[in-house]
C-alpha cells in the first residue's frame, strides 16, 4: 500500500494501539533541557520510578544560560533550575552538556550537531521546537512535561496519529533570499493554525536543493503553522550531514539502507496538500504580534481588517501606510533554535563583512552551540561580527524568549531571526520583527530593514 | 489526576483568538521547580497594572467573577510554546474546563494530563455561552458530552480515550507500564546500528 513518509516511520514505532485511537508509540531520542524537566524528575522520585533509557536520553541547558559572562548565572531561579538539572541528570544517569562543556548548546542546535539526531527515529523534547529534528526525516514533536515524565519512565508516549499535509514548494529561490523566507511565506500566506492536527512534509526539488541547516529552519517553525511536527523526507544530503558526527551510527552503510525506505510513496498519499512556488519570493518581515502578520520587504504593511490587527499594530507602534523599510532599528538579534547554526552566521557574516553597525543599534550575536562559537572563531566570522561592532556572545536560546538576561526593553524594535514575535516574547514592551540572518545583519548596518534582494546587494 | 466526570460552575468570557501559553503564562514564571503555586500569575500582563495593581477592568478581576471553573475563549487557545505550566496555572486558578473554538494540539494534550477539560464548540453555541451572566451557571456532562446553559444544550466531541481517562482520573504511567512486556519486546527488535 501507498504510504507516506510519517506513516512508514509511524508504523515502524506502535508498541500498542489501533488506528484512530490513542496509540503507544517508542521513543528512539528525548531531549531534556532544565525548564521543562525538574517537575519529572521530581515526580520520579517520588514514585520510586527510574529513567528507562538514559542511553536514549540527552541533556543540555539552554533557555535560562547567561550568554555575556556564561558561568555568571545571577537570577536565583535561573540558577536553581541549572543546578537542579546537574542533580537529576546525575541521579538518574542521563549524559548531560553542562554550560562550559564542549557539548552545550540549544538543544536542537546539538542533537544534530552529535548526531543524535538520526533519519526514521521517533525525537521528542519538551519545547515546541523540537520539530526542527524532522529536517533529517525524523518524527520530532513537542511534548508537555507531564509527557517528559511519561517518556522518562517508559520510553513511550500515548500519541493519536496525526494527519499529513503535503506541502510542495517549488521553483528556484531567488538570491538572498533563504529557508526562513519560504516559511514565513508559507505561514503569511496560510495563517498561524493551518497546521492544527497535522504532520508537514516539506517535498519538491526547492527543497531537495536546501542544505541540512535550512532544512532545519523551515522544519523548526512548522510550530508556529500550528504544526507539531514538520519534516523533508531523507536524501544524500541527509545522509552526509550525519556521517562521521560523534554518535552517528557504527555501522554506518547498514543504518543508509535502512533510512532510505523511507520516504513518500505518493503524493496522493497525504491527507492535505498545499503548494507555495519561491521564483518570486522577497524577503519576509514580521510587522506585528504573529508569525503570520508578515510582508514581503518591498511592499506596504497591510490595511487593518479586525481588532487582532489593530491591537498588533498599537503594540508594535506602526502604521498601514509604511513599509518595512521605514521601521527603525534598535537592537538585531542573531540567534535561536530557527536560525543559529554556522551557515547562517556565515551568511550574515558576509553581509556585515567590511561595514559597521548603524549608529544606536546594539547587535548580539549568539551561536547556537559551543561547537558553532569554536568554529567561528577559527574561520573568522567571529572577528567579522567583532569588526562590525557586535557583541560575540555565548551559546544559548538568549533574546529568543528573553528567559535569561538578554532581554530588549520595552518599545524597542528588534530584527530578530529567531520564531516568535509574540507580545513580550522578547521582554516587556519588546517590539520584535522575524527575519532572516541575512536580511537581519543587513539591517543592522543600515539601522533599517533593506531589500537584499535589489541591485546593490546581489 | 483529578477526576472530571460533571460539572456545574460559574464562567468567565475572555472571547479574544490566539491566546497563545505566552499570555497565559509569561516565561518569567517556567523558572519554578515544583507544579503548585502558578494560579496567581494566570493571565499576569492582562490582570495587573505595571504598578504590580490588579488591573479592575480585566474580567478575571472582577469580584462576581470569583470562583468561576468554567473559561469561555476564541479560536486556537494554547498555541505558542509547549509550557504545561500554562495549564497548570489554569487548574492551580480554579478552572475545570476551557470552552473554546480549538485548541493547540501540545495544548490539549498537556489538558488531558491535568484534568482540564478542553471543549470545542462552535462560534454558533460559544456566541450564546458568551451572553452568560456572573450568578448563572454552565453545566458540563462529560459522559453525556453536553454543555448545558439555561435551555440549550450543546453536543461536543471528544476521542474516547480521553474521555475514559478524564472520568477516571488515570495516571498516565501506571496505565503504559501494564504493557512492559510489550515494550520489552519492541527494545529488543529495534533497529541497531551501533
Amino acid at each position: 500500500m501507498s504510504k507516506t513518509l510519517f506513516d512508514k516511520i509511524w508504523e515502524k514505532h506502535v508498541i500498542t494501539g489501533g488506528i484512530g485511537e490513542a496509540q503507544l508509540i517508542y521513543v528512539d531520542l528525548h531531549l531534556v533541557h532544565e525548564v521543562t524537566s525538574p517537575q519529572p524528575f521530581d515526580g520520579l522520585r517520588n514514585t520510586n520510578r527510574r529513567v528507562r533509557r538514559p542511553d536514549l536520553t540527552f541533556a543540555t541547558m539552554d533557555h535560562n544560560v547567561p550568554t555575556k559572562d556564561i558561568f555568571n548565572v545571577q537570577d536565583q531561579m535561573s540558577r536553581l533550575q541549572m543546578d537542579t538539572l546537574v542533580k537529576n541528570t546525575k541521579e538518574f544517569n542521563v549524559p548531560l552538556a553542562s554550560i562550559g562543556d564542549d557539548k552545550q548548546g540549544i538543544v536542537h542546535v546539538v542533537g544534530p550537531e552529535r548526531g543524535l539526531t538520526q533519519p526514521a527515529k521517533v525525537i521528542v523534547c519538551g519545547d515546541s521546537h523540537t520539530a526542527t529534528h524532522g529536517a533529517f526525516g525524523a518524527i520530532a514533536f513537542g511534548i508537555g512535561t507531564s509527557e517528559v515524565e511519561h517518556v522518562l519512565a517508559t520510553q513511550t508516549i500515548w500519541q493519536v496519529k496525526p494527519k499529513t499535509m503535503g506541502i510542495k514548494v517549488t521553483g528556484k529561490l531567488p538570491t538572498n533570499t533563504y529557508a526562513k523566507d519560504i516559511i514565513m511565506g508559507i505561514i503569511a500566506k496560510y495563517g498561524v493554525s493551518f497546521g492544527v492536527g497535522y504532520a508537514i512534509e516539506f517535498y519538491g526539488e526547492t527543497v531537495q536543493n536546501l542544505s541540512m541547516e535550512a532544512r532545519m529552519t523551515m522544519c523548526n517553525m512548522s510550530i508556529e503553522a500550528g504544526s507539531r511536527t514538520g519534516m523533508v523526507q531523507p536524501d544524500q544530503t541527509t545522509f552526509d550531514y550525519v556521517e562521521g558526527r560523534e554518535q552517528a551510527p557504527k555501522d554506518f552503510g547498514a543504518a543508509k539502507s535502512y533510512w532510505s525506505q523511507f520516504y513518500t510513496d505518493d503524493e496522493s498519499d497525504f491527507d492535505e496538500t498545499l503548494t507555495f512556488d519561491v521564483s518570486n519570493l522577497k524577503p519576509m518581515v514580521t510587522w506585528g504580534t504573529n508569525p503570520g502578520m508578515a510582508t514581503p520587504v518591498d511592499q506596504f504593511l497591510p490595511e487593518i481588517k479586525d481588532d487582532n490587527d489593530a491591537n498588533a499594530y498599537d503594540y508594535i507602534g506602526l502604521h498601514p501606510n509604511m513599509k518595512p523599510v521605514d521601521i527603525n532599528l534598535d537592537y538585531i538579534f542573531i540567534g535561536s533554535c530557527t536560525n543559529s547554526r554556522y551557515e547562517d552566521l556565515e551568511i550574515a557574516a558576509n553581509m556585515m563583512k567590511g561595514h559597521h553597525l548603524a549608529p544606536n543599534v546594539t547587535a548580539w550575536i549568539v551561536p547556537g552551540s559551543r561547537a558553532i562559537r569554536n568554529r567561528a572563531i577559527k574561520s573568522g566570522i567571529a572577528k567579522i561580527f567583532e569588526d562590525a561592532g557586535c557583541e560575540w556572545r555565548e551559546p544559548g536560546c538568549s533574546a529568543c524568549l528573553a528567559m535569561n538576561p538578554d532581554k530588549i526593553p520595552a518599545g524597542k524594535h528588534v530584527a530578530s531571526t529567531s520564531n516568535r514575535n509574540f507580545i513580550g516574547r522578547q521582554g516587556v514592551g519588546s517590539r520584535t520583527h522575524l527575519a532572516s540572518p541575512a536580511m537581519v545583519a543587513a539591517a543592522g548596518i543600515a539601522g533599517h530593514f533593506v531589500d537584499i534582494t535589489t541591485d546593490e546587494f546581489v | 489526576m483529578e477526576a472530571f466526570v460533571r460539572e456545574t460552575g460559574r464562567a468567565v468570557v475572555i472571547p479574544n483568538d490566539n491566546i497563545n501559553t505566552d499570555i497565559i503564562l509569561p516565561k518569567q514564571f517556567l523558572k519554578n521547580i515544583l507544579k503548585t503555586g502558578f494560579g496567581k500569575d494566570l493571565f499576569f500582563d492582562w490582570r495587573y497594572n505595571a504598578d504590580g495593581s490588579l488591573n479592575a477592568t480585566f474580567e478575571l478581576n472582577k469580584p462576581a467573577h470569583q470562583g468561576a471553573s468554567i473559561l469561555i475563549t476564541g479560536n486556537d487557545f494554547g498555541s505558542g510554546s509547549s509550557r504545561e505550566h500554562a495549564v497548570w496555572a489554569l487548574t492551580d486558578y480554579g478552572f475545570r474546563a476551557v470552552i473554546g473554538g480549538g485548541f493547540s494540539d501540545i495544548f490539549y494534550m498537556n489538558s488531558t494530563k491535568n484534568g482540564l477539560l478542553p471543549i470545542v464548540l462552535p462560534e454558533e453555541n460559544r456566541k450564546i455561552l458568551r451572553g452568560i451572566q456572573a450568578d448563572e451557571t454552565i453545566q458540563i456532562d462529560l459522559p453525556e458530552q453536553t454543555v448545558i446553559y439555561k435551555n440549550d444544550t450543546f453536543h461536543f466531541d471528544i476521542n474516547s480515550q480521553w474521555k475514559e481517562k478524564f472520568i477516571n482520573g488515570e495516571d498516565d504511567i501506571d496505565n503504559t507500564m501494564k504493557y512492559e512486556q510489550l515494550i520489552a519486546a519492541f527494545e529488543k527488535q529495534r533497529p541497531n546500528f551501533g
